[in-house]
């Protein structure tokens, strides 16, 4: 699906990256947690959070993630935004909690990042 | 070996809100310097998750981007309080990260595990009240 699907999917509003759209999504990662996203996100994924401070740009940044949708209506302050589109990230804002915006997207079609098979943390013991 | 390209990056202890700009600068030379795709994320994901735990967890330190033609090497030292526990500190999951780095987004206990993965040869040296060296490195394609 492209971001535009999304927006649709998701009710959301752009709050940077308006001609960017067209830009394809393969999968989605959901998270709160920074070292998370780093360790099994790449580029092709749009990241859903609840976090609006500067790290979770900084973060897509590193991976150089395409989209980032925030949560629960939740907006970053605009050098928050501007350092975004700085980079080239489409943002939106969705009215739907994290869980439901993911509950969306699932149902839509969108699949997670597959998570390494070693990764398996029980084993960690 | 001959170096291409050199930076050091003092990092503070603490400084929540510049943390990572390092890391941002270092992924945009190795880009200058024609550097790209997997091996640029992997030094980008590695470098910032170690400039964060200089942030977080030491008391100041300094990052060293050394660029080789065959390798891109990352060395972060710091100057305390080193880790008492280093087998504990590389598990999964382990984290002492104080309330503020948790609120974030970060004390997850993956960013050694991290560091690890991404890299192509990981090092990590540690001794209390003196600090901790990590060293990195990632070949490039020929
Ligand atoms: N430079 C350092 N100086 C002192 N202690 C460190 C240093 N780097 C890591 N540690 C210790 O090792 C633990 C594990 O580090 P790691 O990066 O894996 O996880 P984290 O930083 O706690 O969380 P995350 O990286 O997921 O945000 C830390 O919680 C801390 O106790
Ligand atoms: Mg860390």
């Amino acid at each position: 699906m492209t971001i535009a699907d999304m927006i649709s999917v998701l009710n959301a509003r752009v709050l940077r990256g308006e001609d960017k759209l067209d830009t394809p999504v393969y999968t989605a990662c959901c998270s709160d947690l920074m070292s998370d996203v780093l360790a099994f996100v790449d580029e092709k994924t749009v990241l859903i959070t609840g976090l609006t401070n500067p790290h979770v740009v900084r973060t897509s940044e590193m991976l150089d993630l395409k989209c980032l949708v925030f949560a629960r209506g939740k907006v970053p302050t605009e050098d928050i935004l501007d350092s975004a589109a700085e980079q080239g990230l489409v943002v939106l804002t969705t009215k739907a909690t994290a869980f439901t915006a993911c509950g969306l997207l699932y149902e839509a079609g969108m699949r997670g990042v597959p998570v390494p098979m070693e990764w398996n943390t029980e084993d960690d013991a | 070996m001959e170096e291409l390209f050199r930076t050091v990056y003092p990092v503070e202890a603490a400084d929540y809100t510049s943390a990572g700009q390092a890391s941002a600068d270092i992924k945009r030379k190795l880009k200058q310097l024609g550097v790209g795709g997997d091996v640029l994320r992997r030094v980008a994901v590695a470098s910032y998750e170690v400039e964060l735990n200089l942030v977080i967890h030491s008391m100041g330190g300094e990052l060293v981007l050394t660029v080789y033609p065959e390798a891109v090497q990352l060395v972060s030292s710091d100057r305390g309080p080193g880790i008492p526990d280093l087998e504990m500190a590389m598990r999964e999951g382990y984290s002492t990260a104080n309330e503020e780095a948790r609120s974030l987004g970060f004390g997850a206990g993956m960013g050694l595990p991290n560091m690890k993965r991404n890299a192509d040869d990981f090092s990590i040296e540690s001794e209390l009240g003196k600090g901790t060296t990590i060293t990195m490195r990632f070949n490039l394609p020929l």
